[in-house]
C-alpha cells in the first residue's frame, strides 16, 4: 500500500507534527515501505494465534489505592510559560 | 407519519477512589487548582502509569452486579487527541477489550410494566482536566486536579424508545452506582454524567436512522429535555424533505435547543491502539469470587425483598429503595415501630414533603430515624394523635428535640379521658342547636363540623377514635 502526499500530511497534522512539502515524497516513501511490511506479515495465516497486546508475556500489577503524591505545583509551575490563580495558561481553545 | 425514537445512553461515572486511575494524587472534588495534579496526570516525559487496584475492583463489581462478563484479560488503549485538558495528547482508554462486557437491568415503565435495556460494555478510562474560558485576557485557564480522575464508561444498547425510558434507566444506573459505592454519582460535581445517542424511524422500519449524539446531559430533566428537543428537530427536518447528517451535537439548557459542534466529516481520528505502557489487566476467578461477596443487596432485589416482607405495593417498594440511604432509613424506623405501612406512609409522605421543600439528602435530614419511630411509637400506644404527630413532626423537623420531649413541653398529649370529652362535646350541642337539628333530620355529613369544633376547643387533643364514637352517641 503506498500513501500519497495527502495521507502523509493528514498523518502529520494528527501528529501536529510541522513537516517541509519538500520531504514529503521521502515521508511517503519511508511510511509506505513500513506498511508494506505490515502487508508481508499480514499474508502469514494466524488463524487461531490469540492477538497480542503487548510483547511481555505477564499482566499489569495494580497499585493500592493510597495516596502517595503530595501537592507540587508550584514546582511544577515554574516552567510553564504563564500561569494564573493556579491555573495553566494555554492559548485561548473552545469548541 | 408515525415515527419511533430510538435512543442509546452512553453514561461516565466518576469512580470513588481515593487516588487517580493511574497516579498516587488524591481525587478529592473542590481542591485549589493544580494542587492535586501529578507528575503522571501533567504528562510530563518519562512517568509511567501504575493502575490503580480499586478501580478495576470497582469495575468489576459493577459487571455483576448487571450480570455482565467481567474480562478475565482487558487491554488499556490510547485515544489519541489534541487538546490541554489532557496534556499527555491523549487519553488512556478501553477499546476492543473491556473489562465489563455485556449486560443488562430492568428499568420500570410509568404503566409500572418493565424493560430490559441491554449494556453493550463498560469500560475504564481517565477523565480529563477542566477548561475555563472567562477572564484570562484571550486565554483559557487549565486544571489539571480531574485529569486522571477514574471513570467508568457505561454504554447502553439502543434500546430505548422514549426520552421517559431514557431517564428511567440513567436514574436506575444513578441508583445502581450509589448501591454499589463506587460512585456518589454527584451531578452537580459531574460525577455522573451522559451523552445519549438520538435517532429517528418510520415505525415498523427494522433499520435505524442516522443518529445525532448530544453531548454535554448532566441532569435528570435534561435528558428528557434534550431528547424531546432533538427527536423534534430530527422529524421536522426529515418531513420537511431533509436528512438527518450523523454528528456531535451539544445541549444548551439556558437556551433549550441543541445545536452543531462537529459532523462526521470533522470527526476526530482518534487513531486506537493499545498503549505500550501497560499490560493486559487480568482478573482472575479467585478475584471474581472474592468481589462477588462484597456485593449489597442490590436495588431490584431490595424492592421484591420489601413488597414481599412488608407487604407494600410495587410503587411504595420502588420508591423506598430507590436509594440506599432512603431503604435503610425506612428499614429501621419499621424496626422501632413493627408497622410497615404506617412507616412507609411517614417516609413518603411528611418526610419526603420536608426534604424536598429544603432541598436536603435523606443522608442530612434533621429527623433521624430514630426520631420519627420514637413519634410513631406515640402514635401507636395513643399519646398522641395524627394530626398532633405532624405538629411534632415539624417541631422535631426544626431542631426541637425528640418527640417525648416534644409532647410534654407543648402538652400534646392526647385526651383518652372519656368525661373531659364528653364535657366539651355537650357544650359544643348545647351552642350549635340548629346544627344538631339538622344533623338528626339526616345532614349526615355535619358530623365533621361536630369534630372540628370539638377538636377546636381541646386544642387538637382529643382522641379522634373516642371523639367520633362519643359524638355519634350523643347525637343519635
Amino acid at each position: 500500500m503506498a500513501l500519497n502526499s495527502d495521507e502523509v500530511r493528514k498523518i502529520a497534522h494528527l501528529a501536529r507534527l510541522a513537516i517541509n512539502d519538500a520531504d514529503i515524497p521521502e515521508y511517503a516513501r519511508n511510511l509506505s515501505n513500513i506498511l508494506g511490511l505490515v502487508e508481508q506479515m499480514s499474508a502469514i495465516n494466524t488463524q487461531g494465534v490469540a492477538p497480542m497486546a503487548h510483547p511481555l508475556d505477564v499482566s499489569q500489577r495494580l497499585r493500592e489505592d493510597q495516596v502517595s503524591e503530595s501537592n507540587q505545583r508550584e514546582h511544577f509551575q515554574q516552567i510553564a510559560p504563564q500561569v494564573e490563580a493556579g491555573l495553566y495558561l494555554v492559548p485561548k481553545v473552545i469548541e | 407519519m408515525e415515527w419511533e425514537t430510538v435512543i442509546g445512553l452512553e453514561i461516565h461515572t466518576q469512580l470513588a477512589t481515593k487516588t487517580k486511575i493511574f497516579s498516587g494524587a488524591p481525587t478529592e472534588y473542590g481542591a485549589e487548582p493544580n494542587t492535586q495534579a501529578c507528575a503522571v496526570d501533567l504528562g510530563l516525559p518519562g512517568v509511567l502509569p501504575v493502575l490503580n487496584k480499586e478501580a478495576v475492583s470497582m469495575a468489576a463489581k459493577f459487571g455483576l452486579a448487571i450480570g455482565a462478563k467481567v474480562a478475565s484479560r482487558s487491554v488499556f488503549a490510547r485515544k489519541n487527541y489534541f487538546y490541554p485538558d489532557l496534556p499527555k495528547g491523549y487519553q488512556i482508554s478501553q477499546y476492543e477489550l473491556p473489562i465489563v462486557e455485556k449486560g443488562s437491568i430492568e428499568i420500570e415503565l410509568e404503566d409500572g410494566s418493565t424493560k430490559t435495556i441491554g449494556v453493550t460494555r463498560a469500560h475504564l478510562e481517565e477523565d480529563a482536566g477542566k477548561s475555563l474560558h472567562e477572564d484570562f485576557h484571550g486565554m483559557t485557564g487549565i486544571d489539571l486536579n480531574r485529569a486522571g480522575t477514574p471513570l467508568l464508561e457505561i454504554v447502553s444498547e439502543p434500546d430505548m424508545r422514549s426520552a421517559k425510558e431514557a431517564v428511567a434507566y440513567m436514574k436506575k444506573m444513578h441508583s445502581l452506582v450509589r448501591y454499589l459505592g463506587i460512585s456518589d454519582g454527584n451531578m452537580q460535581e459531574g460525577s455522573f454524567r451522559c451523552d445519549a445517542n438520538v435517532s429517528v424511524r418510520p415505525k415498523g422500519q427494522k433499520e435505524f436512522g442516522t443518529r445525532a449524539e448530544l453531548k454535554n446531559i448532566n441532569s435528570f430533566r435534561f435528558v428528557e429535555r434534550a431528547i424531546n428537543f432533538e427527536v423534534e428537530r430530527q422529524i421536522d427536518l426529515i418531513e420537511s424533505g431533509g436528512k438527518v447528517m450523523q454528528e456531535t451535537r451539544l445541549y444548551d439548557a439556558n437556551k433549550h435547543e441543541t445545536r452543531s459542534m462537529r459532523s462526521k466529516e470533522e470527526a476526530m481520528d482518534y487513531r486506537y491502539f493499545p498503549d505500550p505502557d501497560l499490560l493486559p489487566v487480568e482478573v482472575h476467578a479467585e478475584d471474581i469470587e472474592r468481589i462477588r461477596k462484597t456485593l449489597p443487596e442490590l436495588p431490584d432485589e431490595k424492592k421484591h425483598r420489601f413488597a414481599k416482607d412488608y407487604g407494600l405495593s410495587t410503587y411504595d417498594a420502588s420508591v423506598l429503595t430507590a436509594s440506599r440511604e432512603i431503604a435503610d432509613y425506612y428499614e429501621s424506623v419499621v424496626k422501632q415501630t413493627g408497622d410497615a405501612k404506617l412507616s412507609a406512609n411517614w417516609v413518603m409522605g411528611d418526610l419526603s414533603a420536608m426534604l424536598n421543600r429544603d432541598n436536603k439528602d435523606i443522608a442530612d435530614s434533621p429527623v433521624s430515624a430514630d426520631m420519627l419511630g420514637g413519634m410513631l411509637k406515640r402514635m401507636q400506644d395513643n399519646t398522641i394523635s395524627g394530626k398532633i404527630a405532624k405538629e411534632v413532626f415539624e417541631a422535631m423537623w426544626n431542631g426541637e428535640g425528640a418527640a417525648d420531649a416534644i409532647i410534654d413541653k407543648k402538652g400534646l398529649k392526647q385526651i383518652t379521658d372519656t368525661s373531659a370529652i364528653e364535657a366539651e362535646i355537650d357544650k359544643v350541642i348545647a351552642e350549635n342547636p340548629g346544627q344538631v337539628e339538622q344533623y338528626k333530620a339526616g345532614k349526615d355529613k355535619l358530623i365533621g363540623f361536630f369534630v372540628g369544633q370539638v377538636m377546636k376547643a381541646m386544642g387538637g387533643k382529643a382522641n379522634p377514635g373516642q371523639l367520633n364514637e362519643l359524638l355519634k352517641k350523643k347525637l343519635s
